[in-house]
């Protein structure tokens, strides 16, 4: 009997192989594929689930409104990373020949999957958009041609940050003397501000203290009790996932002031801030893309998608949620920039060189923000061979125990202390590697 | 009919103790090392050979370590990627450092390297024995780890911490192209797996076989236990420690210490379990099963939506996924404890008789 | 050296080893009746904690709603001694072991699908801040939230003796643990009591995952907890619940300790690996843990 169910779940094993291996989706000739891997389950589905959802319901809205780009239909499939490494990097592979000219762009969504496909992608000429996470030094284009760390990085951000802090402590110059503490998640993630804090301690005259906290960061008496004793002003704030309601726990247990920690955008979602309930109350977070369904583009979506059952976000709450509108300004982005690489290599898919180039030149102007109904939700983004970046700035949001309230304006970054760190940082990186940059007066 | 060893007759003892006792089986294996190293570089893609066979290879020969120590030595540890660390960050590191040094060497060295750090952690194994030493390799796990964030000369002072592989140059021949990328890892766990199957033979493997059996028994019978376990770390370590450096040089390029992970430790010791404890074969086909067996989950389910037409919530089917995945590893634990390697082994005594079942 | 400071330290590492030992009591129950480590305990953790959560959010009222997710671990704990343990019976502890890891998966995904991945508040109505009068007299912050969990946790270890020492299934459950020969010969039906020891074990981690949920939120992270509890059971050994006790007031205590003290000399962070080595270093010197039972071999 045993023998007999072993012998009929290999069969079915090996024949649903070979069924699975023998066919694949077939796709039609005058589509753009774009994959989407990221995460659905695990302890970070909440940003992998938010995040895709916005993609797909954007480029859902540009088919069934407009029939896609030019007549170009979007198509994208779904793989799982579980925000592991090796399964992002099979999902790469798997989604890279994918659709009539390949994957067009890819969305790692993982600082760890983003560092091992920087050079896979260059490779492959399929490029990376690192959009608020990933390699900050990526924003130099002649040493990264297919990397584009979009929007803002974690060190500009950072800037935008002290200078936010300045601003609420009246003026840049009272930093002097200040204390800051850095409490940082222990990975590549977190360590990635360390040496711009440093450099701004340093010009302004604070003083800050890094604290690491170990993965997954679901206890942090310890670094809270150093900060009770250290007493600082500010607390910076870069956790990711489960790391975030404890940090805001473990503050209120610490007696520590809400208002006085600064989140990066990776704590900065309703999902960080739900599971602390009210200790979460008064916490500030930066953020590149702003929460809400009121922004025409986000109509636009309900009214094309959702109305017709075609909606990514099971729950009707996320509709609008921090995570759910970082993916639409994923969607704009990535839109846009076939769009720009249409002109100039005709209505057609693209491939991922031509996608690159499209990137590369891409301009969305306050002009163009307002024809796509996206004034307020996002920024005006210039990105040029020298500037992967294109944007930088931030707005802070507090939450106030129900919703996120915006307290600023677009802070801009300071790019005379990010932008020579960067250079420098890929020039290492260039020479290492053996790469000779690029010349960008050469590029058109 | 054609598998069958009458007349294959034994005339020294040297042919009777050989790796493959039956011609079939030396005829089989020749043909499968052929079909690895010349078929399947020819007509295998590009996200075969990169994303799915070296993988496989590579963590067949972490397998193949961590079965030395659990299998042979019968010594349980939870700390295999922190091994397989030290060899990528190491190898790295030799590299930079010693650029003149063969990339072959510099595997080894790092190898070494990780031998050293695994006799150190298997000290304890001295006193302590199963879970309690299982628990207590995870200090090494998250040491390592630990050590590999903190220590800035680990990564070059990277400012994020992370490392990336350096180009592969073997005699002026520039190793990049997913197949040789392939053909490298292929070479490097093939004559290694040839090696352990060796070792486990030999003296050493048998003075393994009998601490794992029973240590005070062996400490009797002359086994120098101190000698014995130490070794099997060594070993066992020596062997994670190049998977670790294949991994980051072969597959992922740029790796930051968390790539190598506690869930990695537990993959490997699944893919012990799971392929046979105290089997090279089974090495390569829990390997194979642990690998594979997500990704082809995958491709079932996109399979069922593509062909069906339903459009099946991805969330539900990534979890549906992790249920099946858990619920084999469990079915196959309660058909086969002893593993695929046992199953192998079944079909081998069957397909003997066959056709003829008496 | 600042007194009031290290106190505070001190109190806050012990509340925090009473929230590991909640979990590692769950791995001490099973291990101790099966002779099973239970890896999926941490997933157990989490699907009480999510089942609940979800049931409340639903509207249930919070009684109910406890009854109802206790009635679900018992079930699954009779669902995993039929189909996980009983046909795994007799084989080494490895592959038992293995086992309850594939239970992870299948317990992680099954909640997931069932109630889906986003995280939940939890508020059991005791806050989580210092004592007003402690830190205004003292300067000394400890949190209320975590004298209740140290008194569940008192509790809960209080009704476990009782439970063990005066009931007939207890008495049963300690003879199993004994010896599983033995009690099946003198006629203690030694599938009934495993199948109770997994429903015992799923009650602890509803409790354990009310408390921790209540703390951290209630998501996925949870089932990281059982890292947490790993070195305080090998310090205070597999079989002893005692042992789970003291092993998580000293584990907590110095693991906040090191971190505070010794952790600006290194860069920090060492929390993740302090606890382990330190367990490590204790096994050699008590190989078998504080109260684990010494076992002697014989050729």
């Amino acid at each position: 009997m045993l023998k007999r169910t072993r012998q009929m779940a290999l069969g079915a094993l090996a024949g649903a192989a070979m069924l699975a291996l023998a066919s694949g989706p077939s796709f039609a000739q005058n589509e753009q594929f774009i994959p989407a891997n990221g995460y659905w389950v695990g302890p970070y589905a909440p940003g992998g689930s938010g995040f895709f959802g916005g993609v797909i319901d954007y480029f859902q809205m540009l088919n069934t409104r407009d029939g896609g780009i030019n007549g170009v239909k979007l198509t994208w499939e779904k793989c799982e990373t579980e925000y592991n490494n090796a399964r992002g990097v099979e999902c790469y592979e798997r989604s890279k020949k994918k659709g009539p000219t390949g994957a067009t762009v890819v969305h790692p969504l993982s600082t760890g999957i983003t560092y091992s496909l920087i050079e896979k992608g260059t490779a492959d000429k399929i490029p990376l958009i690192s959009m608020g996470y990933g390699r900050t030094d990526a924003a130099d284009g002649r040493v990264f041609p297919y990397v584009f760390p979009l929007i803002t990085t974690y060190w500009s951000q950072n800037t935008a940050k002290i200078k936010f802090i300045g601003t609420k402590e009246g003026g840049m110059d009272k930093l002097k003397g200040k204390k800051i503490v850095n409490i940082y998640h222990d990975s590549a993630y977190g360590k990635e501000t360390i040496p711009v804090l440093d450099v701004q301690a340093k010009k302004y005259g604070f003083t800050v203290t890094h604290i690491a906290v170990p993965h997954p960061g679901n206890e942090q008496q310890a670094q809270w009790l150093q900060v009770r004793q250290i007493k600082p002003d500010w607390v910076i704030l870069r956790g990711w996932g489960v790391m975030n309601p404890t940090a805001l726990k473990a503050a209120a247990r610490a007696g520590f002031p809400r208002n006085k920690i600064v989140g990066v955008w990776w704590s900065g979602a309703e999902e960080d801030v739900i599971p602390a309930g009210d200790a979460a109350k008064g916490y500030i977070a930066a953020g590149f893309n702003l929460p809400g369904t009121n922004f025409p583009v986000m109509q636009e979506i309900l009214k094309q998608v959702y109305k017709n059952g075609k909606g990514e976000m099971e729950d009707d709450s996320r509709i609008g949620s921090i995570y759910h509108t970082r993916g639409v300004v994923a969607g704009i982005i990535t839109a846009e920039a076939i769009r720009t690489a249409q002109g100039k290599y005709g209505k057609k898919p693209i491939t991922g060189e031509q996608m690159r180039w499209g990137i590369e030149n891409l301009n969305i102007n306050d002009a163009r923000l307002k024809q796509l109904g996206a004034v307020g939700l996002m920024q005006a983004l210039k990105v040029s061979c020298m500037d992967h970046e294109g944007g930088g700035a931030v707005k802070f949001l507090q939450w106030n125990g129900k919703k996120w309230n915006v307290i600023t304006d677009w802070i801009a970054s300071d790019q005379s202390i990010v932008r020579p760190m960067i250079e420098q940082s890929a020039a290492a990186y260039a020479k290492e590697k053996g790469i000779t940059p690029r010349d960008c007066s050469k590029e058109s | 009919m054609l598998y069958r060893e009458a007349g294959q007759f034994k005339a020294t003892y040297v042919e009777d103790q050989q790796i493959f006792p039956i011609r079939q089986d030396r005829i089989a294996f020749a043909i499968l090392l052929a079909v690895a190293f010349l078929v399947v570089p020819l007509v295998g893609n590009q996200y075969w050979l990169s994303a799915i066979l070296t993988p496989f290879l590579v963590a067949s020969l972490a397998t193949i370590g961590l079965n030395i120590l659990t299998g042979y030595a019968g010594q349980l540890s939870l700390g295999t990627a922190a091994f397989m660390a030290v060899g990528a960050f190491m190898a790295y590191n030799f590299e930079l450092r010693m650029p003149w040094m063969p990339i072959l060497g510099s595997f080894a060295l790092a190898g070494l390297c990780a031998a050293a750090v695994g006799m150190v952690f298997g000290l304890p194994s001295l006193r302590i024995k199963g879970f309690y030493l299982a628990v207590a390799t995870l200090a090494c796990q998250f040491f390592v780890l630990w050590a590999l964030q903190r220590i800035g000369w680990f990564t070059n002072y990277s400012t994020s911490g992370v490392i990336t592989a350096q180009k592969i140059v073997i005699l002026g021949y520039a190793v990049v192209t997913p197949a040789s990328k392939y053909l490298l890892t292929l070479s490097v766990v093939a004559v290694m797996a040839l090696l352990a199957k060796n070792l486990m033979r030999s003296q050493t493997g048998r003075a393994f076989m009998a601490v794992r059996d029973m240590d005070v028994a062996a400490e009797v019978i002359g086994i120098r236990m101190m000698r014995t376990k130490l070794l099997a770390f060594a070993i066992s370590s020596f062997y994670c420690g190049v998977a670790g450096a294949l991994y980051a040089f072969c597959y992922l390029g740029t790796v930051e210490p968390e790539a190598f992970n506690l869930d990695i430790s537990f993959r490997i010791l699944f893919m012990v379990i799971v392929g046979g404890v105290g089997s090279i074969l089974g090495s390569f086909l829990g390997a194979g099963f642990i690998t594979l067996l997500p990704i082809f989950l995958n491709l079932v389910s996109g399979w069922i939506r593509h062909t069906f037409g339903v459009e099946l919530d991805h969330a539900m089917l990534s979890n549906l996924e992790l249920i099946i995945f858990g619920g084999l590893i469990i079915f196959f634990l309660i058909v086969e404890p002893l593993g695929l390697a046992r199953l192998w082994q079944i079909g081998k005594e069957k397909l003997r008789l066959w056709p003829f079942p008496h | 050296m600042n007194w009031q400071f290290f106190l505070e330290v001190l109190a806050g590492g012990l509340l925090a080893g009473v929230m590991y030992a909640l979990v590692a009591l769950g791995f001490v129950l099973i291990y101790k009746a099966s002779g099973v480590f239970n890896f999926a305990q941490g997933a157990m953790v989490f699907f009480a904690a999510l089942t609940f959560v979800s049931l409340v959010e639903r509207g249930m009222n919070f009684w109910i709603a406890l009854l109802a997710t206790l009635a679900v671990m018992i079930g699954l704990g009779i669902a995993i001694e039929r189909a996980v343990l009983r046909p795994l019976v007799n084989q080494p502890p490895i592959t038992l072991f293995m086992a309850t890891i594939g239970l992870t998966f299948v317990l992680e995904g099954l909640s997931q699908l069932i109630w889906g991945s986003q995280p939940h508040g939890l508020e059991l109505g005791i806050p989580d801040e210092p004592m007003q009068w402690l830190s205004e007299s003292a300067n000394i912050n400890i949190s209320q939230f975590d004298l209740f969990a140290a008194l569940v946790a008192g509790i809960l270890v209080a009704v476990l003796a009782l439970f063990f020492q005066k009931t007939r299934i207890g008495r049963a459950l300690r003879a199993v643990a004994d010896d599983h020969q033995a009690a099946l010969a003198v006629g203690i039906p030694l599938r009934q009591i495993w199948a109770i020891v997994w429903a015992v074990a799923g009650f602890v981690a509803l409790v354990a995952g009310l408390m921790w949920g209540a703390r951290n939120g209630v998501q996925y992270a949870l089932t990281f907890i059982a890292l947490k509890a790993l070195p305080v059971l090998i310090l205070g050994g597999f079989e002893s619940v005692a042992g789970a006790i003291v092993g998580g007031l000293i584990i907590g205590a110095s693991e906040k300790l090191a971190e505070v003290y010794l952790g600006p000399f290194v860069g920090g962070g060492l929390e993740s690996w302090f606890p382990y080595v330190l367990a490590l270093l204790f096994l050699l010197v008590r190989p078998e843990g504080l109260f684990g039972e010494k076992h002697i071999d014989r050729v």
